[in-house]
């Protein structure tokens, strides 16, 4: 017992002669991979316009209940957000409203200085979370691959998507 | 040095009293700690710093920090100070004072009579102390320890835990 | 010039010893890191030395609370009692020739008394916090100490057979030729465990054990109460170790630097003794270290004492 206690003690001993692995934080910033999970934005489609279409997914999928959201449509016909809140007191960063999301709109990004001195402010709007980008998707349109019709864009006009099967013809 | 004895005495005196006089059971036993530690200053003035460490070591260090120890077990509540205060009246402290009264007549009587010369002091250092007690005294302390060694076994056969009987 | 020495000694040992106490802190936290491949504080000041100016300005200006429950003059008197005897006992230290508060013959006594009675503060401080968790931390600091004391004062009684004195400077002028520790060395093993078992550090910490009791018998203090909690820990540190230096590694001998150098010297050299058994040893349980007490520490204490009472009376060196 008081052989291995001894062995132990040397062994931390030597430990003086490594390098500490501590990254000195404000100065040096440690490298964060591109999917490592921090701040939530709203991302836009290359189009410019918002890809959220509200359809709740995230804020049923989240674990703590931190997001919330009112849908409307538009007069086009595609759906959107009225408001759209994060309250990041309570979110605890576990990604599944990423996963949830059926359009690509809401991703995590490698940010996490996000303190604040009032709690009020960890609540963020629509304006406060929406980016000018497309986030990790680059080329994803979610109008342009479903088959929603829109002003622009009747069914079967999707990529990909056929026309629509007249299901009063008996033709092949 | 006479005003540093009686400083210490006048100390011990109040803390005894207060030990007497306290409901509630921690607060008297951290009195008679007080006491003790007074107790041992006077040793020390008295020229006997080696049974002063002594009285503090044993007295106020072990002794009483089971004493402590054990109340500290008992969870003593607001109701055991109600108990206390009921039982501390007149008709139970009668008898103790009578005789506290006697033993009190008598030291009168003997300081009226004559005061030995106070702190007459002549210093006892641990080298006589252990001396004495392992030249004319050997026996007494050979018969201390006997008797603390049966004490010893008797806690430790009291303490001890039932042998398992084997399974049938 | 000899009328304010004795004041000049006495003040110079209370500010050496607070100010060694809070430097532990410092220290501790930096040594700690060092093994465990880390910096540790190092932004406030230079090297972070300046921690500790931060800390006790946060202690001072926190909230001194005392729970409704608890028993408040008990509750106010523990942490007293902790600093109280701690400090007392830096008196005996001989820190050199010229240096140390007062000369006792009976100086080793001193401590032991001091430190038996530093069992109260820990004791007091758990019954009268009102709380299970510092009653369970109390009890089992009130049960460790008791027996650690025990075999504490018998652990020194080999040095004080080959010294033939209770007196600290004695003792250290005694170890001219030899250093204690060298034929007393199953006196400094055992006087290392009591040590670390009486200041409750780490591998012995179970009265505090932060896992399992929060933190022990001062889970309910707060502010400069649990500061000087705090800070009697560490002057803890610092007074078992200046006692193992003077005890068993010739105190303040030493060739070519001055005296007092020497004993700082080895005085570090145990504080960091103890901040290494404290990165690298885990707790044992309760019963453990009772029974290691008892079953190890004291009949190997008691052996040492034959022995070398049988050495001295035979060789009469």
């Amino acid at each position: 017992m008081f052989i291995s206690a001894l062995r132990t003690m040397w062994k931390v001993f030597l430990h003086i002669f490594q390098k500490p692995e501590t990254i000195q934080y404000p100065e040096e910033k440690p490298y964060l991979p591109p999917r490592w999970r921090g701040r939530i934005v709203l991302t836009r489609d290359p189009d410019g316009e918002e890809r959220c279409v509200a359809c709740y997914l995230c804020a049923v999928a989240c674990p703590v209940d931190c997001i919330s959201l009112q849908a409307t449509e538009e007069e086009d016909g595609r759906r959107y957000p009225e408001f759209f809140r994060i309250n990041f007191s309570r979110c605890i960063f576990c990604g599944y409203c990423e996963e949830a999301c059926p359009t690509y709109a809401i991703q995590l990004t490698p940010d996490f200085e996000m303190s604040e001195s009032n709690r009020q402010n960890l609540v963020y709007e629509k304006e406060d979370l929406l980016i000018d980008g497309t986030g990790k998707y680059h080329d994803y349109n979610f109008y342009r691959v479903s088959g929603l019709k829109i002003a622009e864009k009747d069914k079967g006009e999707a990529v990909n998507e056929n026309e629509p099967v007249d299901i009063r013809s008996l033709l092949p | 040095m006479v005003w540093l004895f009686y400083l210490a005495a006048a100390v011990a005196l109040f803390c005894t009293v207060m030990v007497i006089t306290r409901l509630n059971a921690v607060h008297a036993l951290l009195y008679m700690v007080m006491a003790l530690l007074s107790l041992a200053l006077i040793f020390f003035l008295l020229g006997a710093p080696f049974i002063a460490a002594l009285e503090v070591i044993v007295y106020a260090g072990a002794i009483m920090v089971l004493f402590v120890f054990v109340i500290m077990m008992l969870n003593i509540g607001p109701q055991s100070v109600d108990q206390e205060r009921r039982w501390f009246n007149l008709s139970t402290w009668r008898g103790l004072v009578f005789i506290a009264g006697i033993l009190l007549i008598e030291l009168i009587i003997a300081l009226r009579l004559g005061f030995p010369e106070p702190l007459d002091v002549t210093e006892v250092t641990p080298h006589q102390v252990s001396l004495s007690l392992f030249g004319p005294y050997l026996l007494g302390v050979e018969l201390a320890s006997m008797l603390l060694l049966a004490g010893l076994v008797g806690a430790y056969h009291l303490g001890r835990r039932e042998q398992e009987r084997p399974k049938k | 010039m000899s009328a304010w020495l004795p004041w000049l000694n006495i003040f110079g040992v209370l500010f050496g010893a607070l100010t060694t106490a809070a430097m532990l802190i410092w220290v501790e936290r930096r040594l700690l890191a060092v093994w465990q491949d880390r910096y540790g504080p190092n932004r406030v000041g230079p090297f972070g030395l300046l921690q500790v100016v931060a800390d006790v300005i946060k202690i001072f200006t926190k909230e001194d609370w005392i729970p409704p429950f608890a028993d408040k003059p008990v509750f106010i008197l523990a942490p007293a009692v902790v600093m109280t005897t701690v400090l007392m006992s830096f008196a005996v230290i001989p820190f050199a020739p010229g240096i140390g508060v007062v000369d006792f013959n009976i100086g080793l006594l001193f401590f032991l008394a001091m430190s038996s009675l530093s069992v109260y503060s820990v004791m007091l401080a758990g019954w009268s916090s009102n709380s299970k968790y510092s009653l369970l931390g109390g009890m089992r600091s009130a049960a460790q100490m008791l027996s650690y004391e025990v075999f504490m004062g018998l652990s020194l009684a080999g040095v004080v057979v080959m010294a033939g004195s209770f007196s600290l400077r004695d003792i250290v002028e005694a170890q001219r030729n030899v250093w204690f520790f060298i034929p007393q060395f199953l006196g400094l093993v055992t006087f290392l465990m009591a040590g670390l078992a009486e200041t409750h550090r780490l591998p012995f910490d179970l009265p505090e054990a932060e896992s399992e009791l929060i933190a022990g018998y001062h889970s309910e203090y707060s502010g400069m109460k649990f500061g000087m909690f705090f800070v009697g820990e560490y002057l803890g540190i610092a007074l078992i170790s200046s006692f193992i230096v003077t005890m068993f590694f010739g105190g303040w001998l030493g060739p070519f630097l001055p005296p007092f150098v020497w004993f700082g010297l080895k005085t570090s050299v145990f504080v960091a003794l103890f901040i290494l058994l404290r990165a690298s040893l885990p707790r044992p349980r309760f019963d453990q270290l009772m029974a290691f007490a008892w079953k190890a520490m004291l009949p190997l204490t008691l052996l040492n004492l034959v022995v070398t009472g049988g050495l001295v009376l035979a060789f009469g060196f």
